[in-house]
């Protein structure tokens, strides 16, 4: 099963300056865990005490997955996953 | 230091005036790696709140999906403060994620004068940086209008 990740220019230190990755997995959690076996740091940037980091937004093509099952979304394959800095402050 | 048109400061403001006294956001998009804001886009604070902002999920990745497309980047992003001085909040800080933007602060806290600030914010170290507002960016950087460009 392989999926496209975006991934944000704040996080291409991790994967050699690349837009985009291939990674694996039937959910975003797997997804994640597999870009963590190739681009190490990752993981910690986007899950903190076992939830998407406040700071990230993550989709499932269209879709926001706070609104969609969050870590246990369901990815299939050619899906893409796109990973954006959430913009927020005060 | 943050060149920018006359007009897209004057789209910046007004968003901020229209929304106040919550807080207004969005970005201005530009040419990759051109550091030229040309694209103003006006987004929906999520929050609605005088306190607080956060760019809507979905219509953040619909921007974000168009500048793509467009071969551009985030070149402003800017918010409002409404009861204080545009200086960047701890929370600014905390997630400041483009290393590259320029944060364009604006207080609307004065109902007659707004105040405009430019930072750059890397790694939670917020520089204050100076904004030059130019009417063409044709015209910008050619020197002193007392000095002739060619002899």
């Amino acid at each position: 099963m392989a999926v496209i990740v975006s991934i944000p220019t704040i996080l291409r230190t991790h994967t050699g300056g690349k837009k985009s990755v291939e990674a694996a997995g039937e959910t975003l959690a797997q997804v994640i865990d597999d870009l963590e076996t190739n681009h190490g740091g990752l993981k910690q940037r986007l899950v903190k005490e076992g939830a998407l980091h406040r700071f990230v937004n993550v989709y499932v093509n269209d879709e926001d997955v706070r609104f969609a099952g969050g870590l246990e979304a369901a990815v299939k394959d050619g899906d893409t996953v796109t990973i954006l800095p959430a913009v927020a402050g005060g | 230091m943050l060149v920018i048109r006359r007009d897209l400061v004057d789209a910046m403001v007004a968003h901020a005036r229209r929304d106040h006294p919550d807080e207004a956001c969005g970005i201005i998009a530009g040419p990759e790696g051109s550091d030229r804001p040309e694209r103003f886009v006006a987004m929906d604070n999520a929050e609605r709140s005088p306190t607080f902002y956060r760019f809507d999920s979905m219509e953040q990745l619909r921007v974000h999906r168009e500048m793509e497309r467009n071969d551009e980047e985030t070149v402003v992003v800017y918010h409002s403060h409404t009861a204080t001085e545009p200086y960047p909040s701890r929370t600014d800080i905390s997630y400041a994620s483009e290393p590259n933007a320029h944060y364009v602060l604006i207080s609307t806290r004065d109902p007659e004068q707004h105040e405009l600030r430019s930072y750059r914010i890397v790694d939670g170290v917020v520089t204050e940086e100076p904004v030059e507002v130019v009417e063409s960016y044709m015209f910008a950087h050619t020197g002193a209008d007392d000095t002739p460009d060619c002899p």
